[in-house]
């Protein structure tokens, strides 16, 4: 393995980390669930990526070992990550929690057949007795 | 409410391929790498239990029409006859063998007694994890 390569691994993994950190000041930082949740699943997703990317070029690169598992990874975590922020976001809206006080538009206010609240803890009511 | 899970179960679709895969996957390195039929079979009762969270229990149970309390018992049927046929080659009960096969299409494969024990294993995880989280998933 050539001096540019590790190089090269060392700022993909430098890239991943940091990607990682951003999502965390940004769970920290923003202000409700779905702004929070296109954080976590955004940057969180691409930091993972990066990381297992290096440590797949590593192990092929120094020790001359293809991880299949790997390759595997990447593409799950590609289509699971995005996909389970957007069921997060989507069960946080039905369940009436509110959007930041300062959001101007919500399109899905009046697309959606919106359930009253009423009818919601009606139901967790009967759940809960059964 | 009329609930639309259409992205849930497009991914769920593709995504069962792959746990199912990678379980196998881990059921065979289990010999020479990490993994083996325990991790393997929570592994694919994993996919299950996903197919599970994005379509109703009857579909499921119409696409993977399985008893798991059966397939648990299977499980031990082979792990127990695993163990006795070492009885019948006058070595201890459990004893195992090891040896070099050649397969048609494989060539040269290592192959172990172990195996059919390690698939044992794998059925009655797979067996007790699904009834498990199927009798605590009915609402009746």
């Amino acid at each position: 393995m050539t001096e540019t390569i590790s190089i090269f691994i060392g700022v993909v993994v430098l890239l991943g980390s940091l990607l990682s950190l951003v999502t965390t000041i940004g769970l920290i930082r923003l202000p409700d669930v779905y702004t929070r949740s296109h954080a976590a699943s955004k940057s969180a997703t691409l930091g993972v990526l990066l990381i297992l990317v290096a440590a797949l070029l590593y192990f092929w690169l120094a020790d001359n070992y293809f991880s299949a598992r790997l390759v595997l990874g990447i593409v799950f975590v590609f289509i699971t990550a995005p996909v389970a922020g957007h069921l997060i976001s989507r069960a946080a809206y039905y369940t009436d929690v509110p959007l930041w006080e300062k959001s101007v538009k919500d399109d899905l206010k009046t697309k959606a057949r919106h359930e009253p609240k009423k009818e919601i803890e009606k139901r967790q009511k009967v759940h809960t007795e059964a | 409410m009329k609930v639309n899970d259409l992205i849930l179960q497009t991914t769920t679709t593709l995504l069962t391929f792959i746990i199912v895969i990678f379980s196998v996957y881990l059921f065979f390195a289990g010999h020479y790498t990490p993994g083996g039929g325990f991790i393997g079979g929570l592994m694919t009762s994993a996919a299950l239990v996903l197919l599970l969270l994005a379509f109703d229990k009857k579909t499921v149970q119409n696409a993977l029409p399985f008893n798991y309390l059966s397939i648990a018992a299977a499980g031990l049927m082979i792990s127990i006859i695993t163990g006795v046929i070492a009885l019948f080659f006058d070595v201890p009960f459990l004893t195992h063998t090891f040896g070099y096969v050649e397969l048609p299409l494989l060539g040269k494969t290592a192959l172990t007694s172990t195996l059919p024990f390690d698939l044992g294993v794998y059925l009655v995880v797979v067996g007790v994890a699904m009834t498990i989280i199927q009798t605590i998933g009915e609402n009746e």
